[in-house]
């Protein structure tokens, strides 16, 4: 195909994909809960309906604030160009973007913090102090994940890493794959803010993770919070769907389809898991995204054997 | 017999004002502090102003739990002021701060002084505090207790709840994310409870009883009801205390079943916490079903009932009470077999048996550190009298105790409700009720869901109120929710205040 045509089709997907997402693991939950759950589409209509408000801004907030959702988006964004979705083809791609793309998510995160830490409240202060601990550990894992398939395919431009070869690596090197594959999934959770390392759902701000350091978020601002957050569940889906399905058919009408079922069905599969399981105690969380490491470690330590 | 000085009488049993021994301050506190050493608990304590120039008066009443008695004692105060028992006997310390903010009397050397509920005295003119009439109170605005030091932060959380459900002030003194101090100031919903029913009964009395708390409507209207009955020596007929015996333990499912859910919930663990808040419904239907009202509302009257139930009625109610039965077992099985659950559930908020005792702890909190106690037992009346339920304890005083006591609680309930369903004797339902008897002192206890609720009534010489004390379970155990967020993740708060779910406006009155 085309390479413009075929970036086309990535930008517009990765814009209008990610909300479904959300939707499939809300309308997952509410299936294993006996409930009827929200339309397919209500993250769509709360993006639009949050667009169209009013923000309120507190007045001991600095433009550090204002600017939190803004580069939490645009990270987000830049993140989803440079992973290749089909075909080992990415719109934005070159060597040593694998680094770019966890600093980038990692840049990201860091001002969502400091727009947290900006509005001087207890609760947010809290939030942004989790969530940077935690991302002290969930990073390596990744990082660690992408050093096994830079050693594998001998490139560090993700195009490259994740495109058809890799199919030929699961039958050489499978074990290793797999323990990344472990590994991301854990990540995406962390992440992502999913069931068992936050409750998405929850009220209580007092047990929050993530979604405390947005409570003083409102309007177009909160809009471009959810919207970010919906992009990065898409980035990290993306992955794992490229590590676990790494196929090409060369018929773009095969592939993209193939791609977009593989991230729907993580996005059950997220479902799944928090329907079955219960939320980490604050402590515990450590422990697990520790595991998430050593996944990843012990999947370059079989490379290198 | 510990309390030796004080008057003994029996729960739902009247006696003659005189007959309640007054004694001076010194033998009156001496009575308490040796009941209370000697295991009995302070179920209320509380001033009253007898003729208007002669001061306050100070009653206490200790449970003897074991031989199901009461001993009480009242005292005059002199000055403005009496000697604090707070610090020799903990469970006295919140009694001792709504007397004096009720009646503008201070407790000398009080470890805790601070307002209860923010409002005025009831004597015009004197406040422990010296604050003036005409000001205007604020809830929550006291001086809180502060933890010092470099990495200390404090959280304040509320009034307005995070679910929107009642208000209540939370500060937390933190060390990171570790808890060192949370105190708990309540007062919000204060409406004056206490002063309105005065000079009652009246035709809404018995309304304000069902509202007190609203989710214990069946409870503190069985409450009201008894003292009412034996205030009138009037004997409500047998058919008519069965109903209310499966009324009440209806509410104690309904609120239980949520409860579970609510705590699967916070844990982020969906299946049970959706079940669990449907099957609650059910149970509230299944009282509704009994006399038109979710809450129960309008079923218990002074003298009986205001709903017979027909045998249609009974045969229904046993189908839905056991469909909803086993689809409650299911669901809270799930719990109990879930790891990930039971790995939040265990060892948060612990407390021991020790703290529960010395505070005077009530309901499934107490029971859930191994304390037996429980009102339908210790101090029977109405059907509880003849068909005793088993007390339900566990001893770890955690999460998981408190969530699995209700487990057990409900398994009890619904065993007690089909057997007297199903032996429900015929007669009727109502005995006309007379006037008050004159110048009598009544204590009634009622095991409620969230603990025994107690309710003190005196008449004065036109058999009206003269004063109506309400304590609610919820009175005793705030101070049980705070102790157990000791040395706690703060994160853990919103788990450990729904396995207490104390009542706000049960405490505020």
């Amino acid at each position: 195909m085309d390479t413009l045509v075929h970036n086309s089709v990535h930008v517009v997907l990765a814009l209008t994909l990610p909300p479904l997402l959300l939707g499939l693991i809300a309308k997952t939950k509410a299936l294993f809960a006996g409930r009827k759950g929200p339309p397919l589409l209500q993250w769509y209509f709360d993006l639009i309906r949050l667009f169209q408000k009013g923000s309120v801004f507190s007045q001991t907030t600095t433009w550090v604030f204002r600017a939190g959702p803004v580069v939490g988006l645009v990270t987000a964004a830049m993140a989803i160009l440079l992973i290749p979705m089909v075909n080992g083809i990415a719109p934005l791609s070159f060597t040593g973007d694998l680094i770019f793309l966890a600093y980038i998510l990692g840049l990201g995160r860091f001002f969502t913090a400091l727009a947290a830490l900006d509005t001087g409240s207890s609760f947010e202060g809290m939030g942004a102090a989790r969530e940077v601990t935690f991302a002290c550990l969930a990073e390596p894992a990744f990082i660690l994940g992408l050093m096994v398939l830079a050693k594998l395919s001998g490139s560090l431009k993700l195009a490259t890493m994740l495109d058809g070869s890799l199919a030929t690596h699961w039958s050489s090197s499978g074990a290793s794959l797999v323990l990344v594959l472990l590994s991301w999934f854990i990540i995406l959770l962390a992440e992502n803010s999913r069931i068992p390392f936050d409750d998405p759902n929850t009220h209580l701000e007092l047990t929050m993770i993530h979604e405390v350091m947005v409570l003083d978020h409102s309007g177009p601002a909160l809009g471009m919070i959810l919207y970010g957050a919906a992009l990065k569940l898409f980035v990290f889906a993306a992955l794992i769907v490229r590590l676990a399905l790494p196929v090409n058919m060369g018929d773009p009408w095969l592939d993209w389809p193939l791609f977009i079922g593989g991230t729907l069905l993580v996005a059950m599969l997220v479902g799944v898991v928090e329907s079955v399981m219960a939320r980490l105690r604050l402590t515990h969380v450590p422990v697990l995204l520790i595991a998430a490491c050593l996944l990843s470690a012990f999947g370059a330590i079989l490379l290198v054997r | 017999m510990s309390a030796n000085d004080f008057a003994t009488l029996r729960s739902s049993q009247a006696i003659a004002r005189t007959q309640i021994p007054g004694l001076g301050f010194q033998d009156f506190s001496r009575n308490i502090l040796t009941a209370a050493a000697a295991g009995l608990r302070t179920i209320a304590y509380f001033g009253a102003v007898e003729d208007a120039d002669s001061g306050v008066v100070l009653y206490a009443v200790m449970a003897d739990n074991t031989q199901s008695l009461l001993h009480v004692g009242k005292t005059r105060l002199e000055a403005e002021s009496f000697p604090s028992l707070a610090e020799k006997c903990p469970q006295v310390h919140l009694f001792e701060r709504e007397i004096a903010e009720q009646y503008g009397v201070r407790p000398e050397s009080h470890p805790w002084f601070k307002p209860v509920r923010f409002h005025h005295s009831y004597r015009q003119g004197h406040d422990a505090w010296g604050r003036k009439q005409d000001e205007h109170l604020l809830a929550g605005v006291i001086d809180f207790y502060r933890v010092e030091g470099e990495e200390i932060h404090e959280v304040a959380v509320g009034p307005v709840h995070a679910g929107v459900i009642e208000p209540g002030h939370f500060r937390f003194q933190c060390h990171g994310e570790q808890v060192y101090h949370l105190e708990i100031s309540l007062g919000y919903q204060h409406r004056g409870v206490e002063r309105s029913l005065v000079g009652g009964p009246d035709k809404r009395t018995l309304h304000t009883m069902e509202t007190l708390s609203g989710d214990t409507s069946v409870g503190h209207a069985l409450a009201y009801c008894e003292a009412v009955e034996a205030l009138t020596q009037c004997q409500a007929p047998i058919r008519a205390e069965v109903i209310r015996g499966v009324a009440l333990e209806l509410e104690r499912l309904a609120n239980h079943t949520g409860d579970l859910g609510a705590l699967a919930g916070d844990v982020g663990f969906l299946p049970t916490a959706s079940y669990c808040g449907r099957l609650r419904g059910d149970f509230l239907n299944l009282t509704a079903l009994l006399c038109g009202n979710r809450f129960g509302r309008s079923l218990i009257r002074p003298g009986g009932l205001g709903f017979d139930l027909s045998a249609d009625q009974i045969k229904q109610c046993l189908e839905r009470l056991e469909a909803a039965y086993l689809d409650v077992a299911n669901a809270s099985n799930l719990l109990w077999d879930a790891s990930s659950v039971q790995a939040r559930f265990e060892h948060t908020g612990a407390i021991t048996q020790a703290v529960a005792n010395s505070l005077g702890m009530v309901g499934p909190a107490a029971r859930a550190t191994g304390m037996e106690c429980d009102a339908r037992r210790d101090f029977p009346s109405g059907i509880f009298r003849f068909a005793q339920i088993p007390v339900s304890t566990w001893t770890t005083g955690d999460v998981f105790a408190r969530a699995y006591v209700r487990w057990l609680e409900i398994q009890r309930s619904v065993a007690f409700i089909k057997e007297q369903l199903q032996a429900l004797p015929d007669g009727p339902i109502r005995e006309p009720v007379g006037a008050l008897k004159p110048d009598q002192f009544v204590v009634t206890l009622v095991e409620g869901w969230r603990g025994e609720i107690c309710h003190v009534a005196m008449t004065d010489a036109q058999g009206r109120f003269s004063r109506y004390k309400v304590v609610d379970p919820s009175f005793h155990n705030w101070m049980g929710l705070a102790m157990a967020l000791r040395e706690q993740q703060i994160s853990d708060f919103p788990l450990c205040n729904k396995s207490f779910n104390l009542s706000y406006c049960g405490h505020d009155l």
